[in-house]
């Protein structure tokens, strides 16, 4: 197996753009990564991409992006795994090259949700959970994920006044990314004060419904500095499932697929929690961003949110999370986030992001925990 | 979601009565019902009643419902840990929403729980309700 590089990142700015369909917004995070990379030519495109059928009646995204991207006749396909699309597209692409398969690979993940109106993205990400026995009930995905929530402050005794700090951090580092949705910041009263979705979560609790492209290109490490004297190396790369519906688990305020992929990917990488600068957390609700630092060994159980309350996931603090915005001020474009989390990660350590880290983790969940991606990048030394 | 009849025919059985499955190998039982065992693989599985009651494991309150579900919202929705110890995702019903918390016995009733417009197929199904004090 071969060592595996990013040697070039692209995305689109995360929002509402109208004028774009997903067919533009995919093709300029792939040519932005392609420019970035310094080629036009890869051998094989992977597509990560939650629900196009549903949310614009198109399939077959794999001949589509490179259709109109003018990448020719090469490998293309896509790979899904709810809102933890892209972060298994990724793997699918590291493993693409780490195997031999292919020399250059684009992963490309995307959304378009705004052709929707109405209930309509609601109902279509309650997919993401078991449509027969979760989502038939007209649980929503909120829903679910503030029944999580609910569980998590009655077995730690945590309020929600220190679960709510994680969208307040996010919004802080969104100000200063270009492609973030929401580049401003918020007071935790705006986020305990905001209407309610589904309690005890609110709307500023919730990562925002938008539209959105990321890109990676992919090379061996042999190889990669004909592309770029940065190329970041895939240290770990791990995606591990759980139980489709939260109601299966033997517990349901922590996550058996991160912890999965987390033991993997630290394995792959020979390093542990403490060894760890950064992290991009599935903010996507924020118990998610609590439960991801315990799950991926940061903290202990039920001292998440203390650890964020403290300000220790702020930049500066002991390990800067969600450095960009995460989901909640980025945004989530579900298919397309873990590539989101990659470029953000990978931009850190190369020297062109928002702080200076030698490595960092990235975690991509889909559903309620039921996919879930875990990355460790770190510079070439 | 298609609104065909069969695809709502087949579980119905299962949706009014909460009916699993028990595994014959280990003993293992579960719900919604299998057809291989996630504790040890076996694919001998036989029909498990449930008794249909339980308590509030977690809930919340769905003030945003997806299309569909308009017509009853805001509506509570809960995990329900059933007495034989699996848990189960439904609404609960005839409730007041400041009296619900974690630990409250319910126990199911059928419900309907949606329809597909005016005239469409209207899908029953289980829901909880607070146990009431008996006379
Ligand atoms: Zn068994």
């Amino acid at each position: 197996m071969q060592d595996v590089a990013i040697v070039g990142v692209g995305c689109t700015p995360v929002g509402e753009p109208w004028d774009k369909s997903l067919r533009e917004i995919a093709v300029d995070s792939t040519w932005n990564a392609l420019d970035d990379a310094g080629t036009d030519e890869v051998d094989g495109l992977i597509v990560g991409n939650m629900s196009s059928g549903n949310f614009i009646d198109q399939e077959s995204l794999g001949s589509l992006i490179a259709d109109y991207g003018g990448l020719g006749n090469i490998s293309a396909f896509k790979v899904e795994g709810a809102c933890g699309s892209a972060g298994a597209a990724f793997k699918a692409g590291v493993m693409a090259v780490a195997s031999g398969y292919h020399d250059v690979v684009c992963v490309t993940g995307v959304e378009k949700m705004t052709d929707v109106v109405g209930n309509s993205a609601t109902k279509i990400l309650a997919n993401a959970c078991d449509r027969e026995y979760e989502a038939i009930h007209g649980v929503t995905f909120v829903g679910l994920n503030a029944m999580i929530m609910k569980r998590y402050m009655h077995d730690h005794k945590v309020t929600r006044e220190q679960i709510s700090t994680f969208p307040v951090n996010s919004h802080k580092n969104g100000v200063k990314n270009p492609n973030a949705m929401f580049r401003r910041e918020i007071s935790l009263d705006t986020v305990l004060n905001s209407p309610m979705v589904a309690d005890p979560l609110t709307v500023m609790d919730c990562a925002p419904i938008c539209d959105g492209a990321a890109s990676v290109i992919l090379t061996t490490r042999e190889r990669a500095r004909e592309f770029t004297d940065t190329p970041v190396i895939i240290k770990g790369c791990s995606v591990k499932v759980d139980t489709i519906g939260v109601h299966d688990r033997a517990t349901v305020t922590s996550m058996a697929a991160t912890k999965a992929a987390a033991k993997d990917a630290f394995a792959q990488a020979k390093m542990e929690p403490k060894d760890i600068q950064t992290a991009e957390l599935h903010d996507a609700f924020s118990i998610m961003g609590v439960i991801g630092l315990e799950d991926l060994g940061f903290v202990p159980a039920g001292k998440g949110a203390k650890f964020a309350a403290d300000g220790e996931i702020a930049i500066g603090g002991k390990l800067p999370c969600c450095t960009m915005g995460g989901l909640k001020a980025r945004g989530h474009p579900v298919g397309a986030t873990g590539v989101y989390q990659i470029v953000e990660l990978a931009k850190n350590i190369r020297g062109d992001g928002v702080i200076d880290v030698e490595n960092g983790i990235a975690q991509n969940i889909g559903g309620t925990g039921s996919t879930v991606s875990v990355a460790i990048l770190g510079r070439d030394d | 979601m298609p609104s065909s009849v069969p695809r709502h025919w087949r579980e119905n059985i299962k949706r009014y009565r909460l009916l699993g499955t028990k595994c014959a190998s280990c003993g293992t039982i579960h719900y919604p019902r299998r057809t291989v065992c996630p504790s040890c693989k076996a694919r001998e599985l036989e029909e498990y009643q449930f008794k249909g009651s339980g308590k509030i494991y977690s809930y919340t309150i769905i003030r945003s419902p997806p299309e569909g579900y308009e017509f009853c919202k805001p509506y509570a929705a809960a995990l329900i840990e059933l007495e034989e110890g699996e848990i189960v995702t439904a609404q609960l019903t005839d409730c007041n929403f400041d009296d619900l918390e974690i630990g409250m016995p319910v126990e199911s009733v059928i419900r309907r729980m949606f329809a597909y417009g005016e005239s469409g197929i209207i899908v029953y199904g289980y829901k909880f309700r607070p146990i009431l004090p008996r006379m």
